[in-house]
C-alpha cells in the first residue's frame, strides 16, 4: 500500500500542475472510496457478479452504438443524466472478470480442449465488435490483451500463442490496408516517421518527446515547463500527461513513477501469487496486467515508440471513465488481497 | 476433444502452471519498464540538447524591432521628417483563418470606412502571404487595446506599437523628401530581409526618403518573447533596442519652406530661395503637393486618384522636374553676354512695338520708344533684345546662360532633375537638323522659343550673378563648403547689371510692387511672362482658359547692394508675371521681418479658404463627393441630371 501511496502522490503533483487538479483529486478520493467498499466484499460476490456485469456492460456498449453522443469525432460516452461514462472502459475489468469466472468453472481437464477456447472466443467477440465499432482500437487492444493474459495464466497450451501471435504479425499488414479508419492508418504511419510531418499528424508524438527530452535529468522544475504552459503539448493533462511530468521533474520524476508502477505491479502479481483460489488468482493476474497495459502502452506512446491511441496514464492523466476503471481494479484487487480464500474450494 | 495431447491435467499442475506462467509475465512487465525506462533516459539524457532546443525554438520568438528612420532636420535644426509613437495594426495573411471575419471584425473594432475596408481586401488578395498588410495606423490607445484583447480569436491580427514617419509641414516638403512605405513584393524579392516584412517597416520610396535610404534606415532592434503554441505573447525575455538611423540635415529652412508653400496659395508653382554666399538651397518648394503623411500610411485610392487627375499636377515636383520658358527673367544674363560682347550699355535701341526680322514681324509687349540696356531690363523691352541679340549672335548668349548655370543638371541628391534646353546653333543642328536662324535668336533671346528652364536653374542663374561667384545649389548642410569660384564675368558688368535689376523693382520698372516692405533691404529683380499659346490666341492673361494662361515668372535677390538671398518664383498658367513678384516680395519679406508676412498670409489664406491642409481635406471630400455621384449615376441608382443648357458637360461632370 505504501507503493500506492506514492503513485498517488504523484499524481497529485502532476495535478496540481493544471486546473483540472481539484476535480482530479475529488475523483481520486470517491473512486478511492469505492475502492476500499470493494475492498471489504469477498470472493464469492465477485464470482456471483461476473457474467451479469459482463452482460450489462456488453448492453451497454449496445446503448452507446444506437444512442450514445458523438463526441471526438467517434461514439464511446454513454450520458446517464447525470453522469457520463464509457462503457469500453468498464470492459476492461469486466471481460476479465467474465473470462476468469470461465476458467474457474473450467474442469482442469478440460484445458488443454476446445470446450476451453471458444467460449473465450464467445466473449471476446461481442465487447470487440462492439467498441471496435466506436471506433476504439485503444481499447480493443486492451481488452483482448488482458482476457488473452487470463487465458495464458489458465493454463492454455503454449502454442495456440506463438502460433496467435506469427498470426497477428501476417494479418496486421493486411489489417492496416483494409480495416482501419483513415485516421488510424495515419496514426500508424505518423508513429513511424513522426518528423515528417511536425505540424500535423505528427505533432503530438514530437512535441511529447521534445518536452521529455528538455525535461534532461532534473526537469526545468515545477511549474516551469513551456511546453505543457504554452500550449504546445496537446493532451498536457490526459494522454500526454506523462511528458508534462517529465518535462518539470526531469528523468528523475521518470524514474520515480516507473518505480511507483513497478511496486504497483509486483504488489499487484504478489496478490494473485498468494490468492489462494484460481478465481482470485486468475483475477488478480489479470487486473494487475490490464492496468499495466495502460501505462506500457500510454508510455510507449508518449515517448514515441507506439502510435498514438487515446489511452491515459493511470492516476496521473485527468479523466473519469479511465480512473474509475483504475480505481475498480485496484478495489478488487485489494480485497483478493484481504481475503486470500480457502484452497481447499477450488478442489472439485 | 483434445487438442493438448493426452496428458491430464490436475489442479496441482495448472496451480503451478499459472504461478510459472505469472513469472513469465512479472518478468515480460519488468522488461517493458525496464525498456521505458532506458527510452526514457535516451530521450532525455543523450538527445537532452537536441529536444531543448527544440523546445526553446518551440518557446522563444524572435521579432524584428523596426528601427527608427532618421530625422531630415533643416539647416536650424528643425525637424521636417521625424518619427511619432504609433499604435497601429497589421494582418499577416499567412496566419488569417477566416479572412472575410477578420477583416470584418476589425473594421467595427476601428470604425473602418468602406473604401479602407475595399484596400485591405484589395491588398490582401494581391500580397504574398508572408507580407503584412496594413490595416490601421496612428489608432488612439482604446482602440488599440479593443483590437489588442480580442486576439485569441483573430489569428493573423498584429497589433503593434511602433513608430510611423511623420512631416510635420506635411505637402510644403512633399516633393522635395518624398514618402516611405511599405517594402513591394520584388523589393523584397530582390533583398529578402526579413526586416523587410517586418509590420511598420517602412522604405523609402521617392525624393529623399529613398535617396539617402540606407543611411537614414537604421538597424532594427530584436525582442524575444516567449509565446504560446497560438502565437500569443506571454512575455518579453529580452530585447536588443534598435539603432536610430542618422540624422540627415538639410539646407533648408523649413519655416520658409512652409511660408513658401502657403504663400503659393491655389496657384501651381514654385518657389525656390537660395543662399548666396554658401549656394544652400533654403526653399524649394511646389505646390500643389501631396501630404506625404498619407503616403506614408499607405495612400486611400480616392486620394491618389484626385491627386492623378488634377490639372495642376501636384505629383510632379515643379522645381526640379517642371520645365518653363524663362521669358524675360534671362534678359539680365542676356545683357551681361552683351556687355561681354562689347556692346555699349548707353547705346540706345528705339522700339516702336516690334522688330521685323526676315518676313516676320515680333512684337514687343509695349512701345517703349528709345531704350538703353538698363531701361530695357526696367521695363523688358523685348526689341532690344531683338535687336542686340541679332548683333552679337546666339552663342555668345548660350555660352553665358551656361556659366550661369542653366541648362545643367545639378550635383543634387534627388531623384531625377529635368534640365531643359538652352538652344544654340550646334543643338539646333542635331536636334532639329536644320540650320540656326534669325528667328531663332529673336526667339531665344527673350526666354522663348526652344529655351526651357526648371525654376532652381533660374534662381542658379540669379545667385550666380548676384553673387558673382560660380555657386553651386548645396541641399546637404554636411557637405563641405567650399567657397566658390568667382564668375569669368567683369565685376562691373555685374554690378551694372544688378542695378538694373534694382531698377525694375525700385525705378520704373515692371515689377515697382515688389518692393520689400522692410527698411533699408532694396530687392533687385527681373519679370518674365512666357507665352503659353502664340500670340494669336490674344495675350495669356486672366481672361482665358486657365492652360492658356501665360506663365509668370521673377527672379530676384537682396539686398541689392550686398546680396545676400537669390529666389525664382514660376507661376504655372498665372497669367504674367504680376502672379509671380508678390509671391517673391513676401517670401523674402519673410527672411527679415517673419511677423509682418505672416500677417499677409493669414489674410490671403483667408480668402483662399484655409491653410494647405484644410484646402486639401475639402478637395478631398468634394471629388470623393464626385466620384459616389458618378457611381451612383453608372449604377443607375440615380438618374443622370438634366444636361446643362449650353449642352456642354457630359453627365459626368455636373457633379462639380
Amino acid at each position: 500500500m505504501a507503493s500506492f501511496g506514492f503513485v498517488v502522490l504523484y499524481s497529485a503533483a502532476g495535478g496540481s500542475l493544471t486546473p483540472w487538479a481539484g476535480l482530479h483529486m475529488a475523483r481520486f478520493l470517491v473512486f478511492l472510496g469505492m475502492a476500499i467498499v470493494f475492498s471489504r466484499l469477498k470472493e464469492n460476490f465477485w464470482k456471483t457478479i461476473a457474467f451479469p456485469v459482463y452482460i450489462t456492460v456488453v448492453i451497454m456498449l449496445l446503448g452507446v452504438e444506437l444512442m450514445g453522443a458523438v463526441r471526438g469525432g467517434s461514439q464511446r460516452w454513454l450520458s446517464l443524466g447525470f453522469i457520463r461514462i464509457q462503457p469500453s472502459e468498464l470492459m476492461k475489468p469486466a471481460i476479465i472478470l467474465a473470462v476468469a469466472r470461465f476458467y474457474d468453472l473450467l474442469p482442469a481437464g478440460q484445458i488443454r480442449t476446445w470446450a476451453a477456447i471458444w467460449p473465450l472466443l464467445v466473449l471476446l467477440a461481442f465487447p470487440c465488435a462492439l467498441i471496435l465499432l466506436q471506433p476504439d482500437l485503444g481499447t480493443t487492444i486492451t481488452v483482448v490483451a488482458g482476457a488473452m493474459t487470463v487465458a495464458f495464466l489458465a493454463g492454455l497450451p503454449m502454442r495456440l500463442f506463438v502460433g496467435g501471435a506469427a498470426a497477428v504479425a501476417v494479418i496486421a499488414p493486411l489489417a492496416y490496408f483494409f480495416a482501419l479508419e483513415e485516421y488510424q492508418q495515419r496514426r500508424v504511419t505518423t508513429f513511424l516517421n513522426p518528423e515528417n510531418d511536425p505540424l500535423g499528424a505528427g505533432y503530438h508524438i514530437s512535441q511529447s518527446k521534445i518536452a521529455i527530452g528538455s525535461g534532461g535529468i532534473f526537469g526545468k522544475g515545477f511549474l516551469n515547463g513551456t511546453q505543457s504552459h504554452l500550449d504546445y503539448l496537446p493532451e498536457g493533462h490526459t494522454d500526454f500527461v506523462f511528458a508534462t511530468m517529465a518535462e518539470e521533474w526531469g528523468l528523475m520524476g521518470g524514474v520515480a513513477v516507473l518505480t511507483g508502477f513497478f511496486l504497483l505491479f509486483r504488489w499487484g502479481l504478489g496478490v494473485a501469487m498468494k490468492a489462494k483460489t484460481r478465481f482470485s488468482q486468475l483475477l488478480a493476474a489479470g487486473l494487475s496486467t490490464t492496468i499495466f497495459f495502460y501505462v506500457a502502452i500510454n508510455l510507449m506512446m508518449v515517448m514515441g515508440l507506439a502510435p498514438v491511441v487515446g489511452i491515459p496514464l493511470p492516476f496521473l492523466s485527468h479523466g473519469g471513465s479511465s480512473m474509475m476503471t483504475i480505481m475498480i481494479c485496484i478495489g478488487i484487487l485489494m480485497a483478493i488481497d484481504r481475503h486470500p480464500g480457502r484452497r481447499s474450494g477450488t478442489f472439485g | 476433444m483434445s487438442i493438448g495431447g493426452g496428458k491430464t491435467i490436475s489442479g496441482a499442475v495448472q496451480a503451478l502452471t499459472f504461478s510459472r506462467r505469472a513469472t513469465v509475465i512479472g518478468g515480460l512487465q519488468a522488461g517493458i519498464g525496464v525498456l521505458l525506462a532506458g527510452r526514457m533516459a535516451y530521450i532525455s539524457v543523450a538527445e537532452n540538447e537536441r529536444y531543448q532546443l527544440l523546445s526553446e525554438s518551440n518557446r522563444v520568438n524572435l521579432t524584428l524591432v523596426p528601427p527608427r528612420r532618421g530625422w531630415l532636420i533643416d539647416r536650424n535644426g528643425k525637424p521636417i521628417a521625424n518619427n511619432k509613437t504609433d499604435f497601429r495594426v497589421d494582418l499577416i495573411p499567412d496566419r488569417m483563418r477566416d479572412k472575410d471575419k477578420t477583416v470584418a471584425t476589425l473594421a467595427q473594432l476601428l470604425s473602418l470606412d468602406q473604401e479602407e475596408i475595399d484596400r485591405i481586401n484589395k491588398e490582401l488578395t494581391q500580397a504574398s502571404s508572408f507580407q503584412p498588410v496594413q490595416v490601421a495606423t496612428g489608432l488612439d490607445w482604446e482602440n488599440f487595446a479593443a483590437v489588442s484583447v480580442r486576439l485569441p480569436d483573430l489569428p493573423g491580427v498584429s497589433p503593434r506599437q511602433g513608430f510611423s514617419r511623420f512631416y510635420p509641414t506635411g505637402a510644403a516638403v512633399g516633393h522635395l523628401v518624398g514618402y516611405v512605405g511599405i517594402a513591394s513584393a520584388e523589393e523584397y524579392k530582390e533583398n529578402p530581409d526579413p526586416i523587410l516584412v517586418t509590420p511598420g517597416y517602412k522604405i523609402g520610396k521617392d525624393g529623399l526618403e529613398k535617396t539617402f535610404e540606407d543611411r537614414l534606415q537604421g538597424k532594427p532592434g530584436a525582442k524575444r518573447v516567449e509565446v504560446t503554441a497560438r502565437g500569443k505573447i506571454v512575455r518579453e525575455l529580452d530585447s536588443r533596442p534598435d539603432t536610430p538611423g542618422k540624422a540627415l540635415q538639410l539646407t533648408l529652412d523649413i519655416d520658409l519652406q512652409e511660408y513658401a508653400a502657403r504663400r503659393l496659395g491655389p496657384e501651381s508653382g514654385s518657389v525656390v530661395v537660395m543662399d548666396c554666399e554658401t549656394g544652400d538651397i533654403l526653399t524649394m518648394t511646389s505646390m500643389p503637393s501631396f501630404d506625404p503623411n498619407s503616403f506614408s500610411d499607405g495612400i486611400g485610392q480616392t486620394e491618389y486618384g484626385m491627386l492623378r487627375d488634377d490639372d495642376h499636377v501636384p505629383l510632379r515636383d515643379k522645381s526640379l522636374k517642371g520645365l518653363f520658358p524663362p521669358g524675360s527673367t534671362i534678359k539680365p544674363m542676356v545683357s551681361l553676354a552683351l556687355l561681354r560682347a562689347g556692346i555699349d550699355p548707353e547705346e540706345t535701341v528705339s522700339c516702336p512695338g516690334g522688330l521685323r526680322v526676315g518676313n516676320r514681324f515680333f512684337n514687343c509687349h509695349s512701345t517703349h520708344g528709345s531704350v538703353n540696356m538698363k531701361r530695357a531690363n526696367a521695363q523688358s523691352c523685348d526689341t532690344y533684345f531683338y535687336k542686340m541679340a541679332l548683333r552679337i549672335g546666339y552663342d555668345a548668349i548660350a555660352l553665358m546662360a551656361r556659366e550661369l548655370g542653366l541648362g545643367a543638371k545639378y550635383d543634387l541628391p534627388v531623384a531625377s532633375q529635368s534640365y531643359g534646353t538652352v538652344p544654340d546653333t550646334q543643338w539646333i543642328k542635331k536636334r532639329h537638323e536644320r540650320e540656326w536662324a534669325n528667328f531663332d535668336t529673336v526667339n531665344s533671346a527673350i526666354g522663348q522659343g526652344f529655351f526651357l528652364s526648371n525654376p532652381l536653374q533660374l534662381c542658379v542663374m540669379t545667385a550666380r550673378m548676384a553673387s558673382g561667384r560660380k555657386l553651386e545649389a548645396r541641399l546637404l548642410s554636411e557637405e563641405k563648403r567650399t567657397s566658390a569660384p568667382p564668375l569669368d564675368i567683369s565685376p562691373e558688368h555685374l554690378s551694372y547689371v544688378r542695378e538694373a535689376m534694382s531698377e525694375v523693382v525700385n525705378g520704373v520698372g515692371t515689377a515697382r510692387r515688389a518692393r520689400l516692405p522692410v527698411e533699408d533691404v532694396k530687392l533687385g529683380g527681373k519679370t518674365g511672362t512666357a507665352q503659353v499659346v502664340s500670340l494669336k490666341y490674344g495675350r495669356g492673361g486672366r481672361d482665358v482658359p486657365w492652360k492658356f494662361r501665360d506663365h509668370g515668372l521673377f527672379v530676384c535677390f537682396a539686398p541689392v547692394d550686398n546680396p545676400r538671398y537669390a529666389a525664382s518664383v514660376v507661376i504655372q498658367h498665372g497669367g504674367g508675371s504680376s502672379s509671380a513678384y508678390p509671391v517673391a516680395r513676401d517670401v523674402l519679406t519673410f527672411l527679415y521681418d517673419r511677423e509682418q508676412a505672416m500677417e499677409k498670409l493669414l489674410a490671403m489664406e483667408e480668402s483662399w479658404g484655409g491653410t494647405i491642409s484644410e484646402r486639401m481635406d475639402r478637395q478631398l471630400a468634394a471629388y470623393r463627393a464626385q466620384k459616389e455621384l458618378e457611381k451612383a449615376i453608372a449604377e443607375g441608382r440615380v438618374p443622370p441630371p438634366q444636361a446643362e443648357t449650353d449642352g456642354e458637360g457630359p453627365a459626368a461632370e455636373v457633379g462639380q
